[in-house]
């Protein structure tokens, strides 16, 4: 985006996406299943375009969650690769874990147990610059500063702990933190699931306006599409550690090429009692992502799956600039075998 | 005869700490066959309104005023042996989170055959198949297997519906549900209210559906009540409520609830957040956040008002209609001066 101010960390320029991430894998092996393991993000490729929000939607087990997580490092992939900014992670001659964090940050769900109980929030705020070299008058002011730019009072709720503050109030505390290190990149895991509609819009606003303010690329996690169509600019669908979707957030909205994509959309309350649902878009439930079915994983709740979906996997098409937009589903994949498949 | 009626209702917490005021004067009635969806926000004192309904709250740090009736039942003076008729019975209940309100080390058939034989007196063998056509009725595929499976072998929304099988088990006359699809994904939600709404239709049961998410109101309720800080702030049709809200804090709900707003703007979020329990403002509970705030909004508690007939709103900005229309409204709010005195 050119709206981007100059940041002298800014290696690529900014055509380089922030983050790219080529063919990511995590399978978490599960003790007692003799060798099995769960899928939970596998083989997913992406990137992040600077000073874009990303949207990641998914239902719970789709490895939403640990994609965030591989996207920092907390966890490390089996396979796959991660570029910041033009730098492999990780790897001799790129950008090492340490230096990744400085500048890629997250806020997770649930604020409470992501706060230390026994440290004062402006401590809490504090820590981040701290142990990256600040001293500690320097990174009390950082604090200081954070917790203004989030709207709370420094002087009111600095000496708090965070059982004194509520849900939203300590969600701002852990954006707060997120940024107080100075990050480019900020990735929001569920940020305004736990909380009430009348903080969660707030929240929102509060999110919207750093973005702009900081210069930030934020990597949005939900579950909730309308959020995600609010704040996001690119929408990643995926379902059980596979990206079945990814594009432009009004193409996406507006024109799913996915079958799971348009489930998601259609089971959206209507929000208009005279429009209600009547009948529900899929049935059954995500299967349980240790033995993810053959072929597409989706099938097993496809309304459209036929004997190619079972022996085949559909493959997300090739993206061609940020602009592109892409289903894995052989019915978009001409001569895939489909019936519905273009056959031109 | 309503199904259900709630009046003056008040609820206390106690400790020695503090007092913390859940509900404040709380009064509505529920027909047979209808849905009440009590909307509000963590704090509100919805699932503690509902709780009060089966007397489901800690005896011993619990205040509780009013009268609860349940076809003409007096639930809060009943004795405790009346009462274990009446929950499960007449009277049956859903919750948020079915892996804690499941027992982890039964399996789902006996489980829902405990409440059978509890309530019909029936043999084991009874129960089972009783249980079998539960299960099936809440459309669980292969339900004879599922009977046998414990709860941690099902999927969330395998272990909802086994929920609402348990509750409808002795075909109750109301359904209590608080927030059952929350914990759920989006697409297994709309199964489950779909299920439910379909359920109540055809079993002509009347429920309270306790929730804090207006779409899920917007699928499922008849009728809508708003709960601030332990008070009905708004209550009439679901229609009216969403088309049409009168109280600036539904108004506000609705505005900060996100859907389809345009990305250029800012979302009208509510300022501030819900008071303090333990200490609610003299006046309007709302009147600290809410845009049209007057001056007398810090002292009086706003009598309900009614703008359309059958909708209800506590504002001191809303205009009465005829009070000839005030008296077949369901649901009610009373006694907002005894809120007044009971402080």
């Amino acid at each position: 985006m050119s709206s981007l101010a100059y940041d002298p960390r800014d290696r690529g320029g900014p055509q380089q996406p922030m983050l790219i991430a080529r063919d990511l894998r995590k399978h978490f092996p599960v003790k007692a299943s003799g060798g099995k393991s769960v899928q939970a993000v596998d083989g997913v490729s992406f990137s992040v375009g600077k000073g874009e929000t990303l949207g990641v939607v998914g239902e719970s087990g789709c490895g939403k969650s640990t994609l965030a997580r591989l996207m920092l490092h907390l966890i490390k992939p089996d396979a796959g690769e991660l570029v910041f900014d033009g730098d492999p992670v990780g790897v001799a001659p790129g950008i090492p874990i340490d230096a990744l964090r400085r500048q890629v940050q997250i806020v997770f769900q649930d604020s409470y147990s992501s706060l230390n109980p026994r440290m004062p929030v402006r401590d809490s705020v504090a820590f981040g610059p701290f142990v990256q070299g600040k001293r500690k008058d320097e990174a009390r002011q950082v604090a200081r500063d954070m917790l203004g730019k989030v709207g709370l009072d420094p002087e009111i709720f600095g000496p708090r702990y965070p059982h004194e503050l509520s849900g939203g109030q300590k969600q701002r505390v852990n954006i707060a933190r997120a940024l107080a290190t100075g990050p480019r990149m900020v990735i929001l895991d569920e940020p305004v699931s736990a909380l009430d509609k009348s903080i969660e819009a707030q929240v929102l606003n509060l999110l919207r306006a750093l973005k702009r303010q900081l210069n930030l690329t934020y990597v949005f996690i939900s579950h909730d599409l309308n959020v995600v169509r609010y704040i996001s600019d690119r929408v990643l669908v995926m379902y059980l550690g596979r990206i079945v979707e990814f594009g432009p957030i009004d193409a996406i909205f507006e024109r799913p090429l996915h079958p799971y994509t348009r489930a998601l959309l259609a089971s959206r309350p209507s929000m208009d009692p005279a429009r209600r649902i009547e009948l529900p878009p899929i049935s059954g439930d995500p299967p349980n992502p240790i033995e993810p079915p053959s072929g597409c994983r989706f099938r097993t709740r496809c309304p459209f799956a036929e004997m190619v979906c079972e022996t085949a996997d559909p493959m997300l098409g090739p993206l061609q600039g940020p602009q592109s937009h892409v289903a894995a589903c052989h019915m978009q994949e001409a001569h895939s075998g489909h019936s519905l498949a273009a056959s031109a | 005869m309503p199904l259900a009626e709630v009046r003056d209702l008040y609820v206390r917490f106690v400790t020695r700490e503090a007092t913390v005021y859940a509900v404040n004067g709380v009064g509505f009635t529920v027909r047979p066959g209808e849905v009440l969806c009590i909307l509000g926000e963590s704090g509100s004192g919805k699932s503690v309104t509902l709780r009060a309904l089966m007397r489901l709250l800690p005896a011993r740090r619990t205040q509780i005023r009013g009268s609860v009736t349940v076809e003409g039942q007096n639930v809060l003076g009943m004795p405790r042996r009346a009462l274990r008729d009446l929950r499960g019975g007449l009277v049956a209940m859903i919750f948020q989170e079915p892996m804690t309100a499941l027992d982890p080390v039964y399996t789902v058939g006996q489980q829902i055959g405990e409440t059978i034989r509890r309530h019909t007196g029936c043999g084991r063998e009874a129960a089972r198949r009783r249980a079998l056509e539960l299960l099936e009725m809440v459309r669980i595929p292969s339900a004879a297997r599922r009977l046998d499976a414990y709860p941690h072998e099902l999927s969330g929304g395998l272990r909802q519906r086994v929920m609402i099988a348990m509750a409808l088990s002795c075909s109750p006359r109301l359904l209590l549900a608080d927030e059952p699809t929350t914990a759920l994904d989006a697409t297994v939600q709309v199964q489950v209210l779909i299920l439910l709404r379909r359920l109540q239709r055809e079993l002509g049961m009347g429920m309270i559906f306790v929730t804090h998410d207006l779409g899920v109101a917007a699928e499922i309720a008849d009728t809508v009540a708003v709960m601030y800080a332990g008070r009905i702030v708004e209550s009439g049709p679901v229609g009216q409520i969403l088309n049409a809200p009168a109280h600036p804090y539904t108004a506000g709900l609705l505005a900060s609830t996100v859907h389809g707003q345009s990305r250029d703007r800012d979302i009208d979020a509510i300022a501030g957040s819900p008071p303090d329990m333990r200490r609610l403002p003299q006046g309007c509970s709302f009147a600290p956040r809410c845009p049209l705030r007057m001056a007398e909004c810090r002292f009086a508690v706003p009598e309900p008002r009614f703008p359309v007939r059958g909708h209800m709103a506590a504002c001191h900005a809303v205009a009465h209609s005829s009070p000839a229309t005030q008296a077949a409204v369901t649901p009610t709010v009373a006694g907002s001066r005894a809120t007044i005195s009971a402080r």
